[in-house]
């Protein structure tokens, strides 16, 4: 059927407004649900290998409770929070505000993770070759922690464009994006807490 | 409709002009539009397809008479491993991807993705995974020239690929590869699923999508679940490699188990990723070709989304042989026999909808009827390999490779064929050509029954699979003669289906908006399609959309 135009039909009566969801919120969801695959064998072959290890440092010996760290990783999830639903409210210090204490929490649970990677390979000569423990630990915290660091990167710059007064109330719903982002890997540690220092010890 | 009304969009008629060549080049190296990135997904998956042929004809000439030597047993080993992973990885994914870029804005009435730099940035990523796999050949090497282009198989089972017995660079060249493929199609597959979430165009309710969408968005959802898995297992593999870790190393109490689980549980799903879109390609020619809307649309989309999730639960039937235990091989005997019940519902729906139909043979029809039986036999020879204890006798034998070929190549490549004969005429403004077409056909489906029908023989006579060659009066001989020529008579159809693709686009039949009279919304358009799909964004009351606009007097959505 040879047609020299094309027709494309237009319905008078269209249903209730068309709203779709927002790109970026889907967007952001397949990514987490991508990623949480990722971390579920990472969490799968940790938990296989608990006690498999041949030789010594055991989790037992060398793992603290890294308490300071998860208190302040998991109320920045609060402080994130504040800073969406403050950019909601056109509340742009309020934004700014939330989102410094964003990036200092998540620049404090780094710097904590950090003093026991360096106490566990000084102190204790645990390093990613040493055993399955080793192996396991280190990817596992290293592949959580390294999300951290492009969390605070991100966060960072959002900082940078909030201070500089570039933020506005219609960028609320890149940085709710941003922040499910980061709450995600907030969760990810509650999971990695209690494989690796809870259940692991 | 009553107070309905029709615009009409400005024809475009795209004046060309001859420009240089450098910045036609910076085009299409450029461009972030959807059907130029599926376009460009699409020729690149060709040309590896034609590579990953290549390699399956030398294999066939090197086993079709005993006690050969024409390649030796290094070079077979790389043949396969490159084989298999160029096929899945940069032919599969690739072109489905291409196919799923070019047409699900175009069927949902969007004017490009979601995330069209991300489109690009996914393409390029896939693309470059491709050439490190082939860049292997030379960079392979190593500090002592120990490797060169990887030989582990393409499921790459520990601790085969440990350094001690993988030296050089040839199994990290194949990490990588892969790990960037997998970041390329979780990139697609988010692409697709957004898009198809958030931008259809008005009335295109999700009930209403053509089913080629459906199963675009069922195959992205598996490659989020399943894709990841092997992203997360290659980086292990990497840390073993070059940080020195015990993953898969069998000496300091790794498990060499927990690789071959990581893998099925990608590579298991990878075939319903792969099979999926060829479904939804057999879902929109079928009908158009048979005159009728498609049989049971809401079932097809129930047993989509089943399969979809079923198929994560099937890995383990690639493991059999390792002795998992009663429970472990109950439990994945019944989870694979269930999901060919959903299977199943679409084969029936398939024939309900060609069943009183006014069947029209023209060569996209012909792929999908060959498509129907060809995936009904590697159906069956699945489910009996899905029976424990028969798998044991069969695993890792020709009988499990002819198996699965006649799911990747009786299924999914032969409604491949079908796919690129109906939509040419949209992406080029050509039609093929029907004789050239038909050569194609029958060279291809005599090739490939003679290929893989008398595969299953020398299997069930016990030859294993990537054996390098065997001796004479095993019984084997005839046999594997027979594949081999099978492969000369698919080689001569593909041949016809290329030299068809480059003649038709200079001198095809003008093809016009909608040769076939169909009625998803891609032929609403001119062929091929402006840059922005739609001068006025289309809106839809049934799944049918062109249907209501050619028969205003007996419009679908009375029906639905």
């Amino acid at each position: 059927m040879m047609q020299t135009t094309s027709t494309i039909p237009i319905d008078a009566q269209v249903e209730p407004p068309w709203k779709l969801p927002s790109r970026g919120i889907v967007g952001m969801m397949c990514l987490i649900l991508a990623e949480s695959a990722i971390f579920l064998i990472f969490v799968v072959a940790y938990i296989y290998y608990i006690g498999k290890s041949l030789s010594g440092p055991l989790p037992a010996q060398v793992l603290d409770l890294p308490i300071l760290g998860t208190i302040c990783l998991l109320s920045s999830s609060f402080t994130v929070h504040h800073a969406v639903s403050a950019l909601r409210k056109n509340n742009i210090g309020g934004c700014t505000l939330g989102l410094a204490g964003t990036v200092l929490l998540g620049a404090i649970f780094l710097m904590t993770t950090a003093r026991e990677w360096y106490h566990l390979i000084h102190d204790f000569g645990l390093t990613i070759r040493t055993n399955l423990f080793g192996t396991t630990f280190y990817s596992l915290v290293g592949l959580h922690a390294t999300h951290v660091v492009i969390g605070v990167t991100m966060l960072t710059a959002a900082l940078a464009l909030s201070l500089s007064g570039r933020v506005k109330e219609k960028h609320a719903e890149r940085l709710e994006v941003l922040s499910l982002y980061w709450h995600f890997v907030d969760g990810v540690w509650v999971v990695v807490f209690l494989v690796v220092y809870v259940l692991g010890r | 409709m009553a107070n309905g009304t029709v615009l009409e969009a400005v024809d475009q008629t795209l004046e060309v002009k001859r420009r240089p060549p450098l910045d036609v080049v910076y085009e299409w190296v450029s461009t972030v539009d959807h059907k130029k990135i599926g376009l460009m997904y699409i020729v690149y998956a060709l040309i590896f397809l034609v590579i990953g042929g290549l390699e399956a004809v030398v294999m066939r000439i090197q086993l079709a008479v005993p006690n050969n030597h024409f390649v030796s047993p290094q070079v077979f080993n790389r043949l396969f491993t490159m084989h298999g992973t160029t096929m899945v990885f940069f032919v599969g994914m690739p072109i489905l991807f291409g196919f799923g870029n070019y047409l699900v804005p175009l069927m949902i009435g969007a004017r490009d993705m979601a995330f069209p730099r991300l489109n690009a940035f996914s393409f390029w990523i896939s693309a470059f995974g491709g050439f490190l796999l082939y860049f292997s050949y030379l960079g392979g090497d190593g500090l002592y020239g120990m490797g060169s282009a990887p030989d582990v198989g393409w499921f790459a089972y520990a601790p085969l690929t440990a350094k001690v017995f993988s030296p050089g660079h040839s199994t990290d060249y194949w990490t990588l590869a892969i790990l960037l493929s997998g970041i390329g199609s979780t990139g697609t597959a988010l692409n697709i699923v957004t898009t198809t979430i958030c931008m259809r165009c008005k009335g295109m309710k999700l009930s209403r999508m053509p089913l080629f969408v459906w199963l675009m968005v069922v195959a992205s959802g598996i490659v989020f679940v399943a894709v990841s898995p092997l992203t997360a297992a290659q980086i292990m593999l990497t840390i073993d490699r070059y940080l020195g870790g015990h993953f898969f190393d069998t000496q300091a109490g790794g498990s060499a188990v927990l690789w071959m689980h990581f893998f099925w549980i990608f590579g298991h799903p990878e075939v319903y990723i792969l099979v999926l879109p060829a479904f939804g390609f057999v879902n929109e020619i079928i009908p158009v070709f048979s005159r009728k809307a498609v049989f049971g649309y809401p079932a097809m989309v129930a047993a989509s989304v089943g399969i979809g999730f079923i198929s994560l639960s099937v890995w383990a039937h690639h493991m059999f042989t390792v002795g998992m235990g009663p429970a472990g091989n109950t439990f994945f005997v019944f989870a694979t026999m269930v999901i060919s019940v959903p299977t199943g519902i679409k084969i029936f729906n398939w024939l309900a909808t060609l069943w009183g139909g006014k069947i029209i043979f023209k060569v996209p029809m012909m792929f999908c009827i060959a498509f129907l039986f060809q995936f009904l036999v590697a159906g069956l020879t699945g489910i009996m390999l899905s029976a424990a204890p028969f798998n044991w006798q069969l695993s890792a034998s020709y009988f499990v490779v002819a198996h699965f070929h006649y799911v990747l190549v009786g299924a999914i490549v032969t409604a491949l064929f079908g796919a690129f004969y109906y939509w040419y005429p949209k992406v080029t403004g050509r039609m093929m050509s029907e004789s050239l077409g038909k050569w194609h056909f029958w060279l291809f489906i005599i090739g490939f029954h003679l290929t893989f029908d008398f595969m299953h023989v020398p299997g069930l006579l016990g030859m294993p699979r990537r054996i390098y060659t065997y001796e004479a009066g095993r019984g084997w001989e005839w046999w594997n003669l027979i594949v081999g020529i099978g492969a000369l008579f698919q080689v001569a159809g593909i041949l016809c289906f290329v030299y068809n693709l480059v003649r038709s686009y200079f001198r095809g039949e003008i093809a016009g908006h909608d040769p076939w009279d169909a009625w998803t919304l891609e032929w609403a358009t001119p062929s091929p399609p402006p840059a922005y799909n739609f001068a006025v964004e289309p809106t839809v009351s049934s799944r049918r959309p062109l249907w209501d606009l050619k028969h205003p007097e007996d419009q679908d959505f009375n029906y639905e």
